[in-house]
C-alpha cells in the first residue's frame, strides 16, 4: 500500500464528487430502490392486492385516530399502573415479612454468637443488608409485574403506535418522534431509557432524549408517590373516593413529568441544542400476539434481575453511609442530625424539611430507599419512641403508623405534595447518572442532566410552596 | 409453541446427535464468524435465539436491539459465532446503530452475513439488503415471517429470487423453528466454500455516477487487490464518508 496513491484516490473522489453533483445520495438511494421492485416483480405474488384491507390497518385507525388515540394511550396507562400498585402490595409485603421478619434476627443472633462487636453488626446487618433488603422487598413486585406488561405491549406492537400518535407533539418541542419509545422504557428505568436513546439518529436529538428521560416517573419513584398519595391526598377525601383520588394523583404526577419532559425538550431545542427536527420512517409493525409464557420468562431475567441487580450494588453502599451518618458524633449531635439542621432552613423555603433534602442527598444511589430513610431521620430527630434504633432503615408495618411518624415530624399535606413533586423533579440516580455519562461521554451533559431536573424541582417546589403559603394558609 | 410440527431434519437423530449444538454465550475457539443483520422488527433475535439457545430479549418495534449481542452454536465439528447486529433500514446515514452494523459486516468480516428479512414487507427491506450486498460476498438471505406470509396470502418464488440476488434464499418462520436446520446446513455451506455467491450489485444508477464509480474502485482494487467491495468504498468516498476516508488511510482494509 502506497499512502500516496491513497491520498490521490481521495483527491480524485473529491473531484468526482464536485462533478457527479448534490444528488448523489438520493439518485444512489432511488437506484436502490428500482433494482428492488425489479427484483420484487419477479418474485412476488401477492393475491391480497384487491382484498379488503388488513384487521391490522382497522386497528390502527382506531388507536391511532385523531379522537380515541390520546384515551386509550391514557387508560393503558392507568390500567397499567393499577395493576402493578395492586399486584405489587401482596409480594412486597410477603418478601418484607421473610427478609426483614425471618432472615434479619438470624443474621442478628449469628453475629451475636460470634460476638461481633455492637457497630460491625450494625454497620453490616443494620445498614449494608437492611438497605438491601428494602430495595428487594420495595423494588421487585412491581417490576415483576410492571416490566412482563410493558414486554406484552411491546411484543403485540403497540409501542410504535404511541410514537406515531405523540411525534407531532415530539416535532412541535423540537425532539425526536422515536423519544417516544424511550420516555416508555423510561418509565421502567431510566437507565434502560437512556441506553435505548441510541436508536435516534442525530446527536441532537438523541442528547435532548437522554437529558428529559428523567422526566419519565421510573420504577424506583412509584412506591414513594402511592405511599404520600395514599397517605396524605387519599385522607383529604371521603374514605369511598379514597383510593380512586390517591391513584388519580400519582397519575397526574406522572402525566406532569410528561408535560415538564415535552416541555424541557422544546426549551433545550430552542436554546442548547438548536437545529432541525429530523424525518424519519416510523414503520408500524404488524400486530403479533405476544408469546405469553415466554415474554413474561424473558422479561423477569433480562430486565427485572438486571435492574434490581444495579439497584443492590448500589443500595448496599446507601445503607452503610445511613448507618454511620446517624452513629458517628461531631461534639453533640450525630452527622445526620447536623446535616438535618443545617438542610432545615432551605428545606422550610421549598416546602420540604431538612429530613427530605438529607434522605434525597442519601438515596442518590437508589430511589427506591427515600421513604425508608425519610422515616428513619424523622425518628432519629423528633426522638419517637418507635423504630429500630440509631441509623436503622425500617418502614413501618402500617400506613397509619407510617403516617402518624411523618406528621409528628412535621408533616403536611404541602409537605407530602411537594415531596411527590420532587420525587419527580430531581436528579437522575446514580445508575442512570453513570448511564448518561456512559452514553454521552461527556462530563458537560453529564452535569446538565444531573443539575437541570433537580433546578426544576427547587422552583417549582419553591412557587408550590408560597403559593400554599399565602392561598391555603 | 412445544405442539407445533417441526421439520423433518429437526426430528431426525442423527441431526440431533452429530448436527446442532447450541452454545449459548460461550463463543471461544470458533471457526467462522456468522453476522446477523437486518432491519429491525424482522424477527432477527429470534432467529439468533433459535441458533444459539440462548434468550435475548425479542420485542415488536423497531429498533430493539442497540448493541451487538453475540452466542454460538456448533455444527458439524465446526463452531459458529454469531454477532447480532442492531436492526437497520439502511447502512447509508451515521446513526450509532447502522454505524454498529455497517462496521461490522465492513471490518469483522464475517465469514458469513445472514440477512433476515420480512417476507411480508420484501420490497422495503430489499434496499437494505442490496446495500449488505455491495459489502459482502457471502451472505444468505433468510426470509423470516413466512407464517404469517401465508396469512397475508403473499406467494414469494423463492428460486427468483435467489437468482437476482445471488445468494441462498431460505424461508423461515423462526417463531415455530421452522426452516432453522435449512438456514444452519446453508450457513456452513457458504462459510466452508460449498456454495460461491454472486451477489448483485445495484443496476439502476446514473450513467454519470456508474463512470465515477467504475473509476474509483479500478484504483482502489489496484491498491487493495484482496478486498470485495471496492464498489461499495467508491459510493462511500463520493459520498464524503470521514470514516472510511480514515479507514483507508490508515489501511485498515489490506
Amino acid at each position: 500500500m502506497d499512502k500516496k496513491n491513497i491520498h490521490n484516490i481521495i483527491a480524485l473522489a473529491n473531484e468526482l464528487r464536485w462533478k457527479i453533483g448534490d444528488d448523489f445520495h438520493d439518485n444512489l438511494a432511488e437506484g436502490i430502490y428500482a433494482d428492488a421492485a425489479e427484483i420484487v416483480e419477479d418474485a412476488i405474488i401477492d393475491k391480497n392486492r384487491d382484498r379488503k384491507e388488513r384487521l391490522d390497518n382497522k386497528i390502527d385507525r382506531i388507536v391511532t385516530s385523531r379522537v380515541w388515540g390520546f384515551p386509550i394511550m391514557f387508560s393503558i396507562l392507568a390500567l397499567v399502573l393499577w395493576i402493578t400498585i395492586k399486584g405489587a402490595n401482596y409480594p412486597s409485603a410477603f418478601l418484607a415479612d421473610i427478609l426483614l421478619g425471618d432472615v434479619r434476627p438470624m443474621l442478628k443472633s449469628f453475629a451475636a454468637s460470634l460476638n461481633f462487636p455492637w457497630w460491625l453488626s450494625g454497620f453490616l446487618i443494620d445498614g449494608v443488608y437492611l438497605a438491601v433488603a428494602w430495595v428487594i422487598a420495595v423494588m421487585l413486585p412491581p417490576m415483576a409485574i410492571f416490566f412482563p406488561l410493558f414486554t406484552l405491549l411491546e411484543d403485540f406492537g403497540y409501542l410504535p403506535r404511541v410514537a406515531f400518535n405523540l411525534d407531532y407533539l415530539f416535532k412541535k418541542s423540537g425532539a425526536h418522534g422515536k423519544q417516544a419509545l424511550t420516555m416508555s422504557m423510561g418509565f421502567g428505568c431510566n437507565a434502560a431509557g437512556v441506553v435505548a436513546t441510541r436508536i435516534i439518529d442525530s446527536p441532537r436529538e438523541r442528547l435532548i432524549a437522554i437529558i428529559t428521560n428523567n422526566f419519565s416517573l421510573c420504577n424506583g419513584r412509584w412506591p414513594t408517590q402511592i405511599l404520600l398519595a395514599t397517605i396524605f391526598i387519599g385522607a383529604v377525601v371521603p374514605a369511598s373516593l379514597s383510593s380512586i383520588v390517591s391513584l388519580g394523583a400519582v397519575f397526574g404526577i406522572a402525566v406532569l413529568g410528561i408535560f415538564f419532559m415535552f416541555f424541557v425538550s422544546w426549551a433545550l431545542s430552542k436554546t442548547l441544542l438548536k437545529g432541525e427536527v429530523s424525518t424519519f420512517n416510523l414503520e408500524l409493525p404488524p400486530y403479533r400476539p405476544p408469546d405469553f409464557w415466554r415474554t413474561i420468562y424473558t422479561s423477569i431475567i433480562d430486565r427485572t434481575l438486571i435492574v434490581l441487580w444495579r439497584a443492590i450494588v448500589f443500595a448496599a453502599p446507601a445503607g452503610a453511609v445511613i448507618w454511620l451518618i446517624s452513629n458517628l458524633y461531631i461534639g453533640e449531635q450525630s452527622i445526620a442530625a447536623w446535616m438535618i439542621h443545617y438542610l432545615d432552613g432551605f428545606g422550610f423555603l421549598i416546602g420540604l424539611n431538612g429530613v427530605i433534602l438529607l434522605a434525597y442527598i442519601v438515596a442518590i444511589p437508589a430511589n427506591e430507599i427515600v421513604i425508608p430513610t425519610i422515616l428513619m431521620l424523622t425518628v432519629l430527630v423528633t426522638g419517637l419512641n418507635v423504630g429500630e434504633g440509631a441509623g436503622v432503615m425500617f418502614e413501618l408495618d402500617s400506613v397509619n403508623d407510617t403516617a402518624s411518624v411523618l406528621k409528628a415530624g412535621g408533616w403536611t399535606l404541602l409537605t407530602a405534595i411537594n415531596v411527590m413533586l420532587f420525587s419527580l423533579l430531581h436528579n437522575p440516580c446514580s445508575t442512570t447518572i453513570y448511564t448518561i455519562y456512559k452514553e454521552t461521554k461527556s462530563m458537560k451533559w453529564t452535569v446538565l442532566a444531573s443539575i437541570l431536573p433537580v433546578i426544576i424541582g427547587f422552583v417549582v417546589t419553591f412557587v408550590v410552596a408560597q403559593l400554599w403559603r399565602i392561598f391555603v394558609n | 409453541m412445544d405442539v407445533l410440527p417441526h421439520s423433518n431434519c429437526e426430528n431426525c437423530e442423527h441431526f440431533n446427535a452429530d448436527g446442532l449444538k447450541k452454545l449459548g454465550v460461550d463463543t471461544t475457539d470458533f471457526d467462522y464468524i456468522v453476522a446477523l443483520a437486518g432491519n429491525p422488527n424482522t424477527g432477527k433475535s429470534t432467529v439468533f435465539n433459535a441458533l444459539t439457545g440462548l434468550r435475548q430479549h425479542t420485542g415488536n418495534w423497531p429498533g430493539k436491539t442497540v448493541t451487538r449481542a453475540e452466542g454460538a452454536f456448533q455444527y458439524n465439528e465446526k463452531k459458529y459465532k454469531l454477532v447480532d447486529l442492531p436492526g437497520t433500514y439502511s447502512l447509508l446515514s451515521t446513526s450509532e446503530d447502522e454505524e454498529v452494523a455497517r462496521n461490522f459486516i465492513l471490518f469483522g468480516k464475517p465469514d458469513v452475513t445472514v440477512i433476515v428479512v420480512d417476507a411480508n414487507r420484501l420490497e422495503r427491506n430489499l434496499n437494505l439488503v442490496l446495500q449488505i450486498l455491495e459489502i459482502t460476498d457471502k451472505a444468505v438471505l433468510c426470509l423470516n415471517l413466512m407464517d404469517e406470509a401465508k396469512r397475508n396470502n403473499i406467494e414469494i418464488n423463492i428460486r427468483s429470487l435467489a437468482k437476482d440476488l445471488g445468494i441462498p434464499v431460505v424461508p423461515a418462520s423462526a417463531r415455530y423453528k421452522e426452516g432453522i436446520p435449512e438456514l444452519i446446513q446453508t450457513i456452513s455451506d457458504v462459510a466452508s466454500g460449498k456454495i460461491i455467491c454472486k451477489p448483485h450489485r445495484i443496476k439502476n444508477i446514473p450513467k454519470d455516477i456508474e463512470e465515477a464509480v467504475r473509476i474509483l474502485s479500478d484504483k482502489i482494487k489496484k491498491e487493495f487487490p484482496n478486498i470485495p467491495n471496492s464498489r461499495w468504498i467508491a459510493f462511500r468516498l463520493l459520498e464524503g464518508d470521514n470514516q472510511i476516508i480514515e479507514a483507508l488511510e490508515s489501511g485498515v482494509f489490506v
